[in-house]
């Protein structure tokens, strides 16, 4: 068997998996925290990674190295990306006010966090305090992978059969309401894109830009032509074509 | 011949004192920096020769001290810092990407069983039962990377690529892991040394009164899956046709546009290592790891000792090459048919391709038989498929005269078809009044 399995295996905690767990349980832990306090959306993101990384660990140590790579992959490498993805939209300059709503509410939350810990803690404490671990030998006899396999097919394949239908329901569902796939024949390709662009009573040139020509930037000024007519393929449509006033033309000051 | 015989199961691994550990780390990540600075070489030169230009020449024997030319000047730039980059996440996210891009060469297996000075080891950094979702976990990993260099940059192109390639990366991680599933069902294991011993023993086939031996490579047995796991990969280190993410044309250089100095070496080290890191795992997937091609193993020491050494480099330098092939060959694909290609065509080609062989594998418990159903009938279907595709009958096109003639009034005005240029009367002139270059002396010609 391989190392990884044989660290749990006794049930004793050997060396390497004590230096490994005191290493990474501060870090799981540092995780959780900074993602609470940290102020920056993607940055709550990257430290919940972290704790996600450092679980992943702790299972490969607890002789489940399928689940801990399984936990690096499926909650690390998609989910957060996911997550992160999103984020990343919002901007970067998004960042949660330090202003609290409900007076009190930070204190309150911390007492109520510790509490509910202080109690979980001591109670899987005491409940796991003096039994011996058995029957993981038994349990990863013809390897992990295939223990988790033989679980899988055999006694819990309803229950695994029921949560892929719902998901793939779930997946379905999502892409039915924002996914629109348009026919075929509505699609214009690049050639009849093409004629409609060379057709009769179509300019085939680009826009010209707004205050070409002319003595202002804004997007109110139409371009000149070199005839000197006002174009109105240069405004958008909402805007009159006119001459600009001296006064509507000047800055605004507006700028940094 | 017995290839069995040298192959290192999982219980070979942990026993190595600490020397002969540290010893197998420095060598692959010396493999992982050699790979770097032989592989933009390497690649500068294959893709000059399909270019029909020479490549870089003058640094050394075949310009082969060119890119550690390039990466001592790029260690002398300047750093710029972007005023309005996430500071911390920026720093980080180069080495992130190289982290992972590295690591995952602790589990390929380079050889079999070897000795170093007296220790019988493999040659193999380490070993786990879930070896093969440890790289994959670390692929998954180095996303972060390019994301993160994206956002954290604080400017819109490194943001549009960075997005570009999160979206990508994980459309085209779906597909690499229904490739390897195939894998596992044939291997019965997910330990990267055990899936290139189950490679290791082919079969002899009868063919009219023939006995050729046939390998047992996973390339020919699992030929839709090698195919799909190809084009994953490729999609996976962002190397064209798929390098979306980078796209110069249209992102300046993507997720990397505002990074200089050695956080961009750190970058391009990471592509280049990743680059050579999924060929050396193709290789232990499909290739047959470290196993002698077939006409060497007619050699019987070919398979034992340091030698399998070289087949291995051989099969990953040949992989690099067709990387290398794919970019001197094909243009980047425009990015919805990029997603079109991994979710409607390999994504379902890879589960079809699944079911297919679990059900191979219920018929008969896996025989020479069944192998050669598993070669013979996706060949078949592809032959087939060419066979009957449905030829679209093309319009016969109208003459260039007869377009011009049916377009309607008022179309955008066309020059003459029959336009002939005149020649310009200032070169006429000029002609003429040139002293000829080649006439006899005294002789005036007015013929040019």
């Amino acid at each position: 068997m391989s190392t990884s399995t044989l660290l749990a295996a006794s049930g004793a905690v050997s060396g390497g998996e004590a230096v490994t767990f005191w290493v990474l349980a501060p870090l799981a832990l540092a995780g959780a925290i900074g993602m609470v306090a940290a102020r920056n959306a993607v940055h709550s993101a990257l430290w919940l990674v972290l704790t996600m990384l450092s679980l992943g660990v702790f299972y490969v140590l607890q002789a489940g190295p399928f689940i801990g790579m399984v936990q690096i992959i499926v909650y690390t490498g998609a989910i957060m990306m996911l997550f992160l993805f999103v984020l990343m939209l919002v901007g970067r300059e998004a960042s949660d006010s330090l202003i609290e709503v409900l007076r009190g509410q930070r204190i309150a939350a911390i007492g109520l966090g510790l509490g509910f810990a202080g109690l979980l803690g001591s109670g899987v404490y005491r409940a796991t305090q003096g039994s011996t671990p058995i029957g993981l030998e038994q349990a990863n006899a013809g390897g992990n992978v295939e223990g988790i396999a033989r679980l899988l097919f055999t006694d819990y394949v309803f229950a695994f059969e029921l949560t892929a239908a719902l998901l793939i329901t779930a997946t379905i569902g999502g892409m039915i309401l924002a996914h629109v796939e348009r026919r075929k024949e509505d699609k214009r390709d690049q050639v009849a894109t093409m004629k409609a662009r060379f057709a009769p009573g179509n300019y085939p040139g680009p826009k010209p830009g707004p205050g070409v020509f002319a003595t202002s930037s804004s997007v109110a000024t139409p371009a000149r032509l070199p005839d000197g007519r006002l174009s109105d393929r240069s405004t958008p449509d909402v805007l009159p074509v006119r001459e600009l006033t001296a006064e509507e033309t000047t800055l605004k000051g507006t700028e940094k | 011949m017995n290839p069995l015989a040298q192959a290192p199961s999982l219980s070979d691994f942990g026993h190595d004192p600490w020397w002969l550990i540290l010893g197998k780390i420095v060598f692959a990540f010396v493999v992982a920096l050699l790979g770097t600075l032989l592989g933009v070489w390497f690649e500068r030169r294959v893709v000059g020769r399909m270019a029909v230009r020479p490549g870089p020449n003058q640094l050394g024997p075949f310009g082969l001290l060119q890119t550690l030319a390039d990466g001592l000047k790029m260690a002398f730039k300047e750093d710029i810092l972007p005023k309005s980059a996430d500071k911390v996440i920026y720093f980080f996210a180069p080495a992130i990407s190289v982290i992972c891009a590295v690591t995952a060469l602790s589990v390929i297996p380079f050889g079999p069983m070897v000795s170093i000075f007296g220790h019988q080891t493999p040659l193999q950094v380490t070993d786990v039962p879930v070896a093969v979702l440890v790289v994959l976990a670390l692929s998954s990993m180095a996303v972060y990377g390019i994301v993160l260099a994206g956002w954290a940059s604080g400017s819109t192109y490194p943001l549009l690529g960075g997005l570009r390639s999160a979206a990508q990366l994980i459309s085209y991680e779906v597909a690499l892991g229904l490739s390897i599933v195939a894998v596992f069902m044939l291997a019965g294991t997910m330990s990267t040394s055990e899936i290139v011993a189950a490679q290791g023993n082919g079969t002899q086939l009868t063919l009219f009164g023939a006995d050729i031996p046939t390998p047992g490579w996973y390339a020919l047995l699992l030929f839709p899956s090698f195919i799909v796991f190809f084009i994953s990969i490729v999609g996976e280190t962002n190397r064209p046709p798929f390098d979306l993410p980078e796209a110069e044309s249209e992102l300046v250089a993507g997720f990397m546009t505002e990074y200089s100095s050695l956080k961009f070496a750190l970058i391009m080290l990471s592509e280049y290592v990743a680059m050579v890191t999924m060929s050396a795992f193709t290789v232990t997937l499909f290739l047959g790891g470290w196993h002698a091609p077939w006409p060497i193993t007619e050699w019987s020491g070919a398979n034992s000792g340091w030698w399998p050494l070289l087949w291995f480099f051989g099969k990953v330098i040949l992989l690099v090459f067709v990387f290398v092939w794919l970019r001197g060959t094909l243009p980047r694909l425009r990015y919805d048919q990029l997603m079109r290609f991994g979710w409607k065509v390999l994504i379902p080609i890879s589960l079809v391709w699944i079911v297919i062989l679990a059900g191979l594998r219920t018929i008969d418990d896996w025989d020479t038989q069944s192998r050669m159903y598993a070669i013979g009938i996706p060949a078949g279907i592809v032959l087939l498929a060419a066979l009957f595709w449905p030829s679209r009958k093309a319009a016969p096109k109208p003459t260039l005269v007869e377009q011009v003639d049916n377009r309607p009034p008022g179309s955008f005005p066309l020059p003459p078809l029959d336009l002939q240029v005149p020649p310009s009367p200032r070169t006429r002139r000029m002609v003429a009044e040139r002293e000829p270059a080649n006439a006899p002396a005294g002789q005036d010609s007015e013929e040019v």
